[in-house]
């Protein structure tokens, strides 16, 4: 277990400048997430038109891992058909849940989030835009939580 | 917090560390820093050894049997009871009702002296930094009842606005629940004058002791109180055991709050007469291994001197609050001119968690989060922060550890 592992350069990078941040103008589906454990908040706006992502944006308060991964999320998934998102979904969850799993290749960025893995307390923090998002893309009315 | 330094003898803390086995202890290759001792703090070697001794050689039901174990486990258990009542000076041992903890007593007197009691229009008064767990329990029963709360608000140093209290205290007031010392931001506040004003206008009182009493000297008789609740696992004793010390005619005024075994006199189908106190309060088989290992903590705690303990956390204190102020764009939460042995902060440029998680690679546990008390995060306007809190066993080299460890995590995420 390596601190540095967890932090590497592109989720300190992403925590510092994270990439889509801020609203969108027009959003067709949006949701809140919530992890009460450690108080962070995620709003994710979405841009989809029939089953592609033509835009998204997040907003919200977050530890590194938590931002890092959103942005890193918005990056991947911009442009991407829904079935696409599904995919990589369950590839980042694998990825933060799985001690055994291999990195996926077709992973880019994200990769750099699977030291998170050996840090169980902090698994919850980049999951929580993936469930937001979820929330969002099923207009769930509720708030998605980790919980 | 109350003794002055240089009053007493000093603290033999190397010595006292070795009590505690898992200070030995080694986190990720590095020596354990236990900063985090307002959540949980850690027993001595005596403790372990009371409960294990109970278990090995003394353990049957309590109350129940005329054969030797059941009599000596009684014997230990009401020992138990003894021990808390000199240690927090109620007048009898009938007045110490043994509880899971600091919540589940509160929850007791919310649900048995305030349910019966309370009515629309009845008012329960607390303050801004309470801990949830002298929050919700009041929020249920205004839910129950119809009653409302009421809360006294705070300055930006975290102390409570004692005249905005009185203004708050009217005619409906019915309960003042409040904490001795905040959790999240280490405000010790001055109970006696809350305890008094709301005694002169003919209000019950509770103060949530939890915080306060692994701290410092406490005598329910002085304080006033109607009832004072505390946590076994803060005061160095095991975690699932706790005391709700209750003034005798409140407690005798009140329903029994769970039904079962041990509570009861008689029983038949046709009605139940109820034991006398403080068994009343204690339905089924208690915690008894836990209350007689609590016994053995307090002894622990007497054999040191609360009024030295109180020392040498001062001195704690003011060196962590001086180290601290002084790393760059650290903010400290919370700077009452009272505070118990903690320090609550923020860095600029780093969430609490990951202080938590860097800080644990070093070997130092400090808590990060809302600590229980959300409306004071959203006071101060922070979702967390990050929170040290000494025991008598740390020392300066641990605050220097967890200071070096600060500057690691500015230099990574910052």
């Amino acid at each position: 277990m390596d601190l540095a592992d967890l932090y590497r350069d592109v989720i300190v990078d992403h925590n510092k400048r994270p990439r889509n941040f801020g609203r969108l103008e027009h959003p067709n589906r949006d949701a809140e997430g919530h992890n009460p454990l450690c108080g962070d908040r995620l709003h994710v706006f979405l841009d989809v038109e029939d089953d592609l992502i033509r835009d998204v944006r997040f907003e919200g308060k977050g530890c590194a891992i938590s931002t890092a991964s959103a942005s890193l999320m918005t990056e991947a998934i911009k442009g991407k058909r829904l079935a696409e998102v599904r995919h990589l979904f369950e590839e980042v969850h694998d990825m933060l849940t799985r001690q055994d799993a291999p990195v996926p290749a077709d992973l880019g960025k994200l990769a750099a989030l699977s030291g998170v893995r050996e840090f169980p307390a902090r698994v919850k923090c980049a999951s929580l835009c993936w469930h937001t998002l979820n929330a969002a893309l099923a207009r769930a009315a509720a708030p998605a939580t980790t919980e | 917090m109350a003794a002055q330094p240089g009053a007493l003898a000093p603290l033999d803390v190397m010595r006292i560390r070795q009590d505690f086995p898992i200070l030995a202890r080694k986190i990720r290759g590095r020596p354990l820093v236990y900063l985090d001792n307002g959540a949980s703090a850690q027993r001595p070697q005596s403790v372990i050894e009371a409960e294990s001794d109970y278990y090995r050689m003394h353990h049957a039901n309590v109350h129940r049997g005329v054969h030797t174990l059941s009599q000596e486990a009684t014997e230990l258990f009401e020992g138990a009871r003894e021990k808390l009542r000199r240690f927090v000076n109620a007048r009898s041992d009938r007045e110490i009702v043994f509880v899971r903890g600091t919540t589940e007593a509160i929850n007791l007197v919310a649900q048995a002296w305030g349910r019966p009691r309370l009515g629309p229009g009845d008012e329960i008064v607390i303050t801004w930094l309470e801990h949830h767990a002298n929050i919700v329990p009041w929020q249920q029963l205004c839910e129950q009842t119809g009653a409302t709360l009421k809360v006294v608000p705070i300055d930006r140093r975290g102390v409570v606005d004692f005249d905005a209290y009185l203004a708050l205290l009217g005619g409906r007031t019915r309960m003042v629940a409040i904490a001795h010392v905040s959790n999240a931001l280490g405000t010790v506040l001055p109970v006696e004058r809350f305890v008094a004003a709301a005694r002169e206008r003919g209000i019950a009182t509770l103060v949530d002791g939890a915080q306060a009493v692994p701290h410092q000297r406490v005598d329910v008789q002085a304080l006033g109180c109607d009832f004072y609740a505390f946590s076994g696992h803060k005061l160095y004793g095991p975690t699932g055991i706790g005391v709700l010390y209750g003034r005798e005619a409140q407690l005798a005024s009140m329903p029994p709050w769970q039904g079962g075994g041990d509570m009861i006199l008689t029983v038949s189908f046709e009605g139940t007469t109820y034991n006398s106190l403080p068994y009343k309060f204690e339905a089924g088989t208690p915690n008894i291994a836990g209350a007689i290992a609590l016994g053995a903590a307090v002894d622990y705690v007497e054999t040191i001197g609360l009024d030295r303990i109180a020392q040498h956390e001062a001195d704690l204190l003011a060196y962590a609050t001086g180290r601290l102020a002084a790393v760059d764009g650290l903010s400290i939460i919370g700077t009452a001119p009272d505070k118990a042995s903690l320090v609550s902060f923020v860095v600029e440029g780093v969430h609490p968690h990951d202080l938590g998680t860097i800080l644990d690679a070093e070997g130092v546990a400090i808590r990060t989060g809302h600590h229980c008390a959300m409306p004071v995060m959203d006071f101060f306007g922070v979702p967390a922060t990050a929170r040290a809190s000494f025991a008598f066993y740390n020392t300066h080299a641990e605050i220097d550890a967890l200071v070096t460890a600060l500057g690691h995590a500015r230099e990574m995420l910052g």
